[in-house]
């Protein structure tokens, strides 16, 4: 910078924010996701907590400048810990008409619009659905408006390269960011690092990139805003010191699984077929083959659970994921998994049902499916990821269990928690306790059904080992010898060590225990899965207000942890948020015979702070508090 | 000998479990258990390394008659639990045991893509044209106009031939035979060498609710104008004397039943069998009068455990040894002090 422009540009004294929702959208070309995710980086590198969002289109290559092809990713970072990716966006980046045309009501009255005045032409407006052009109709009179011309601006920033115009145009991604990291003061040496080695084979576009980028930093610099928008800083947060990484509940999962099977000591099929929201995880363990990870894209949903219980029957430990129409398909494969007594893990990503439903929104409504969705008596063990890091640890805990335990383990996610990410804190893999798998050999008054008696698991016998031959199946077997029986007392017998089998597991898990606030008290919130953040941080603000209100958030669905029943029972009220339409609050009804009421949201969307938050109050009106 | 070192030596009845033997008298079936007790000692198949699968039906209680592992599974899944079990250890010897119903009509998807990825294993599919455990339905290979308690006035369904099915599919090896036969060992023989997927139609007869549907072929009397076991490289011929044999009709491109010595018919005329003839032995699958038997098709293809292998070594070499830390690492990380 020259020193005349330094002199003459005092930079003001930038504004300080606690935390900050940005939220930039665009159509599908304009390079939003790596925008969102190069911001996501730059702000994980300042050191403020944060909690990100992508939102794209259902539609694979929806036509340019429509509503439906616009791309969007949230980022909520601050000072402090961040738990959600916000409500509302205090900043939207609008780079066309569709983008603002689909975004404009999530923006909070005087929050800041970044448009790209330059997209506003006269065919985006009409594809867009606009009559008017809303920048200048009144429409956007309620928010600070920086509106700029960036398609030009950026092709000015980048002439001097010499490209194309297609190619200049689609830097204006970067001129964008520029300012972006210029408003909020991040650095952008990760950025162009990140620029050159994606572009290593082509400079020009590298150099072109890095100029845009520059370009909406410089602006920000030297323009004059208008008035009431200034730049910010947003400090950092106090974070647990470590090491860190942005991680997606896609990836966590994967990695969990992986890092579960080298605990136990042996390798892993993975059997899939191609599902949204799930099928990142089969594109994630394809690449890890390495790790003794087989992956099987299966011809449907049921062979691919069929293979995984084909392959702990011969060893490995059959993994199978999908969302809740697959798990619809493999009802009858995890039935058998339970009646041969064989590992299983089963990671559902739900989505939006019934039937086809909402495939890329996302719901908790597949609880009762996990708990008891099966013909006959037939319990498994259900746990649910509570943040996208979380992931990690509950696949290890669901492969935990499976050999363990001889049964199979459904593990729900969703799809919010499969593509959202966050900061996460790696994790010390020599504390992580390993739990190796020691198969059956001994011959001497061996039958399958032999059972360790504290776990009451079964043997764990493989073919190949020789004076161990037996068959096993869907049928009824004899619990003293393993070979067909249709005794109608030993039938009874089995379904009760079934049962008892998973329901001691609740011996091998925490105890329950209140995440925030008092163990007794007025009311007691009681989450599952990814509602973690959003009631969490919902509770935290209650508090503050206030109000005697406790957050209890359960991760073992099934078995329920021990000391559940006396936690409920020591509070007034019991109320239980979910993304379905009462699920979880029926099991606790039925299992505690507590008054617990539900608080439902099907929407295909995340809770919203805001939201609970009222509606936690006005409960604790009606209540007389 | 204690029961954990592996004989070197295994007679019949080594393969053969504690277990009462419990389908109907004069099931097809006990024939079809007795040739595969008795093959595969001389296939040097061990109890331990041998595995059979079976899916739901009468076929498919015989996992539990053979006195090695054995998964008793669910219907029509079979094929996809095998292939599972081949993934996860590729050295054992995997047998699909599966009937007309369970592998062509509820598994009909599992068997067509077990078939065209041609994954090492046998696939031995039991054909008596009926569902019989469950009381006598007609089955997607009964005839048209089988009379049976859900098709009173004789089912309409055009039925599926098998072995067509297999040839479809892609398999590499089609071979059919019938429970009584002789000759079965020696299908079950070529099967188990095959380097790939194996599909055997066994013709089998249900004495309760289907009897009698193969007697013209499988007869003692009425067998030998209708069998034609064929042999590679060998003239296509069969009848009481071989004086019938099959002659390639140029211009209706198909086969047609010929006697020699009638019509100018000699020796010569009859076509022989390629096994590696694809289009052969599509022909060879319906014929009109006769059924052929024996390995209708083989051929070497990729063979799908192999394939998994060796991309599993592509991709050991290629990042070498599994570094959980490095992979929990890969991308941007920080550092917050």
């Amino acid at each position: 910078m020259k020193t005349s422009a330094a002199a003459r540009v005092q930079p003001s004294p930038r504004e300080t924010l606690d935390s900050v929702v940005i939220r930039f959208a665009g159509d599908s070309g304009d390079g939003m996701q790596l925008t969102g995710s190069q911001f996501t980086t730059a702000t994980a590198n300042a050191g403020n907590d944060l909690s990100t969002f992508p939102d794209f289109p259902a539609e694979i290559r929806a036509p340019a400048g429509t509503t439906y092809g616009v791309s969007g990713y949230q980022i909520h970072f601050a000072s402090h810990d961040v738990l959600t990716p916000g409500d509302t966006p205090d900043v939207l980046v609008a780079m066309n008409p569709a983008a603002l045309k689909v975004n404009s009501d999530a923006l909070k009255p005087g929050g800041l619009l970044v448009v790209n005045t330059g997209a506003f032409t006269t065919t985006n407006l009409k594809k867009a659905g606009y009559e008017n052009n809303p920048l200048e109709d009144g429409s956007v009179d309620r928010f600070r408006v920086l509106p700029l011309d960036v398609s030009k601006l950026t092709l000015d920033a980048v002439k001097d390269v010499g490209l194309g115009s297609k190619d200049a145009n689609r830097c204006k991604n970067m001129w964008t960011l520029g300012l972006m990291y210029w408003l909020f003061g991040r650095e952008r040496d990760q950025t162009v690092a990140w620029l050159r080695s994606k572009f290593a084979k082509r400079p020009e576009l590298a150099e072109a990139n890095i100029a845009a980028l520059n370009a909406g930093h410089i602006y920000g610099e030297n323009a004059e805003l208008p008035h009431g928008i200034n730049a910010y800083q947003v400090p950092a947060a106090n974070l647990t010191p470590g090491e860190y990484r942005n991680i997606s509940g896609s990836e966590a999962t994967a990695w969990g699984l992986v890092t579960g099977v080298q605990l136990a000591g042996l390798k892993m099929v993975y059997g899939s077929y191609p599902i949204t929201p799930a099928s990142n995880l089969l594109h994630q363990l394809a690449r890890l083959k390495h790790f003794g990870v087989t992956t099987f894209q299966a011809e449907d949903e049921i062979a691919a659970v069929a293979a995984a219980v084909g392959a702990s029957f011969a060893g490995s430990v059959g993994v199978t994921g999908t969302s809740g129409p697959g798990v619809a398909l493999k009802s009858e494969a995890i039935g058998l998994a339970i009646a041969a007594e064989l590992p299983l893990v089963v990671v559902n990503v739900q989505r939006g049902g019934p039937s086809t439903g909402l495939p890329t929104k996302t719901e908790q409504s597949d609880l009762f499916q996990a708990v008891v969705g099966r013909n006959g008596d037939a319990p498994l063990v259900v746990l649910a990821a509570a943040t996208p890091g979380d992931c990690y640890y509950m696949a290890i805990e669901a492969v935990r269990m499976a050999v363990k335990y001889m049964t199979p383990v459904i593990l729900l996610t969703d799809g919010y928690l499969a593509n959202s990410a966050e900061p996460w804190l790696l994790p010390d893999l020599d504390e992580l306790r390993p739990f190796p798998v020691e198969f059956h050999r001994d011959p001497e008054g061996f039958h399958p059904f032999l059972r360790d008696e504290q776990t009451l698991a079964r043997v764990w016998a493989v073919p190949g080992t020789p004076g161990l031959e037996h068959r096993i199946g869907g049928l009824e077997k004899d619990r003293d010898s393993g070979h067909i029986s249709y005794d109608p007392q030993n039938h009874h017998r089995m379904t009760t060590i079934r049962h008892q089998k998973v329901a001691g597991i609740a011996r091998d898990i925490e105890q329950a225990k209140v995440d925030q606030g008092e163990s007794e008290g007025d009311l007691l919130v009681v989450g599952w899965g990814s509602t973690y953040g959003a009631i969490s941080q919902a509770v935290r603000l209650l508090r503050e207000k206030g109000h005697d209100v406790s957050h209890l958030h359960l991760r073992n669905i099934w078995p329920l942890p021990e000391g559940l029943g006396d936690l409920l029972n020591s509070f007034n009220s019991v109320l239980v948020p979910e993304l379905n339409n009462g699920q979880l609050v029926m099991l606790l009804r039925a299992e505690f015979l507590v008054p617990a009421e539900s608080l439902t949201r099907v929407t295909g969307q995340p809770f919203r702070v805001g939201g609970l938050v009222e509606a936690v109050e006005e409960r604790l009106q009606r209540s007389g508090e | 000998m204690s029961p954990n070192s592996p004989k070197n030596q295994y007679s019949r009845k080594d393969f053969a479990s504690d277990q009462e033997v419990r389908w109907c008298p004069g099931c097809g079936d006990y024939a079809i258990l007795a040739a595969v007790q008795r093959t595969l000692p001389s296939l040097g198949s061990t109890p331990e390394n041998t595995v059979f699968i079976s899916g739901i039906g009468c076929s498919s209680r015989f996992p539990y008659y053979m006195n090695t592992y054995g998964f008793h599974t669910i219907h029509g899944r079979a094929p996809a639990v095998a292939t599972g079990v081949k993934l996860a250890n590729p050295e054992l010897d995997v047998w699909v045991i599966t009937g007309d119903g369970d592998g062509l009509s509820i598994g009909g998807n599992h068997l067509l893509h077990i078939l065209r990825r041609n994954v090492d294993l046998q696939i031995v599919l039991f054909n008596n044209q009926i569902y019989g455990l469950t009381k006598g339905q007609y089955s997607p290979t009964s005839q048209v106009g089988k009379v049976t308690p859900s098709s009173p006035f004789g089912s309409i369904d055009q039925p599926v031939v098998p072995a067509r099915f297999a040839l479809g599919a892609g398999a590499t090896f089609v071979a059919r035979a019938f429970d009584i036969s002789k000759k079965l060992p020696d299908t079950l023989t070529a099967a188990r060498e095959h380097k790939g997927a194996a599909f055997i139609e066994i013709l089998q007869n249900c004495p309760v609710f289907n009897d009698g549907v193969f007697d013209l072929v499988t007869d003692r009397k009425t067998g030998p104008a209708h069998q034609l076991w064929l042999e590679h490289g060998q003239p296509m011929t069969f009848g009481e004397n071989g004086e019938k044999g099959l002659r390639l009709n140029t211009r209706s491109l198909g086969l047609e039943v010929v006697t020699i010595g009638e019509n100018g018919v000699s020796e010569k005329d009859i076509l022989s069998h390629d096994e590696t003839n694809p289009v052969l032995a599509w022909m060879l699958t319906d014929l009109a009068d006769v059924v052929a038997l024996g390995v209708l098709y083989r051929h070497l293809g990729p063979v799908y455990d192999e394939s998994v292998d060796a991309q599993r070594e592509l991709a050991e070499e290629r990042f070498g040894k599994p570094d959980l830390h490095a992979l929990l690492r890969q991308g941007h990380t920080w550092t917050v002090t």
